[in-house]
């Protein structure tokens, strides 16, 4: 007879060994790269760009931040990122005064371009950051003020 | 389980424009309900986008990203007929995973 322990651990077992040989391919691809929980928590660009190991930023023509000039709704401000530079590694999204900067970071590959568009929660009107983690170690970024005229965080 | 996602994949060029829309909460937090209880996060952490189940991006993302996000990228060398496969994984561990055809 199995007893109600056996099965558990049998089943754990299953689990894991189903886990080892990629049978469970989403999920072991989408935490390839953990999340990171130090950088979505950063209050300021300098604590940010330390959670990721980066040098502090330097402004870039060559990084386009695209956005509203105002937003009428903060819930929902069209925003997005973008250079033509080669070599980018990452894209960042920042609101600044929002209580997280880190909105959104991408990780570029070869087969996407360095483009990105999202919506984004903006709590006040603030600037808003587009940043390339380049890979020679460079950190580009790009500012845009927007004016938000009814905020999306409160409630 | 959440709602399926929207996902449009055209080819512009020798790219595609990958047009996603999700549907999902995206709670920040911070938000207190009627009676001043703080509603817990919940918000999509992880997007993963796939071309003929090749990954070809990755992203995190923050509580701050706009409730049924909407994303927007391109992908360099998508044809007409080539799969796109875009997945998420929310911070409560629930998982969505969508395909659409490149057209």
């Amino acid at each position: 007879m199995t007893t109600r322990r056996q099965m558990i651990s049998r089943s754990a077992q299953l689990a894991a060994m189903l886990a080892t040989l990629g049978l469970l391919p989403e999920a072991a691809r989408a935490q390839a790269v953990a999340y990171n929980t130090a950088a979505f928590e950063a209050k300021t660009m300098a604590e940010l760009m330390k959670a990721l190991g980066a040098s502090a930023p330097v402004e870039s023509k060559d990084v386009t931040i695209t956005g509203p000039d105002i937003a009428e709704n903060g819930a929902v401000v069209p925003i997005g990122a973008s250079t033509a530079l080669p070599g980018v590694k990452r894209l960042l999204l920042l609101v600044e005064k929002n209580p997280s900067m880190l909105s959104a970071l991408f990780d570029v590959t070869d087969a996407v371009d360095a483009n990105f568009a999202t919506r984004v929660k903006m709590g006040q009107s603030s600037n808003v950051f587009a940043v390339a983690l380049m890979a020679d170690g460079k950190v580009l970024f790009a500012v845009k003020e927007i004016k938000v005229t009814l905020g999306g965080c409160g409630g | 389980m959440s709602d399926p996602m929207r996902i449009r994949a055209q080819v512009a060029g020798e790219k595609a424009t990958v047009r996603v829309l999700m549907s999902h909460e995206m709670e920040t937090g911070l938000r207190k309900d009627g009676a001043g209880k703080v509603i817990p996060a919940w918000f999509i952490q992880d997007v993963a986008a796939q071309l003929n189940g090749k990954t070809v991006m990755t992203a995190q993302w923050g509580p701050s990203v706009a409730k049924n996000p909407f994303l927007q990228f391109s992908v360099k060398g998508a044809k007409a007929g080539d799969k796109i496969t875009i997945s998420w994984t929310d911070n409560k561990g629930d998982k969505r995973t969508d395909e659409a055809t490149v057209s």
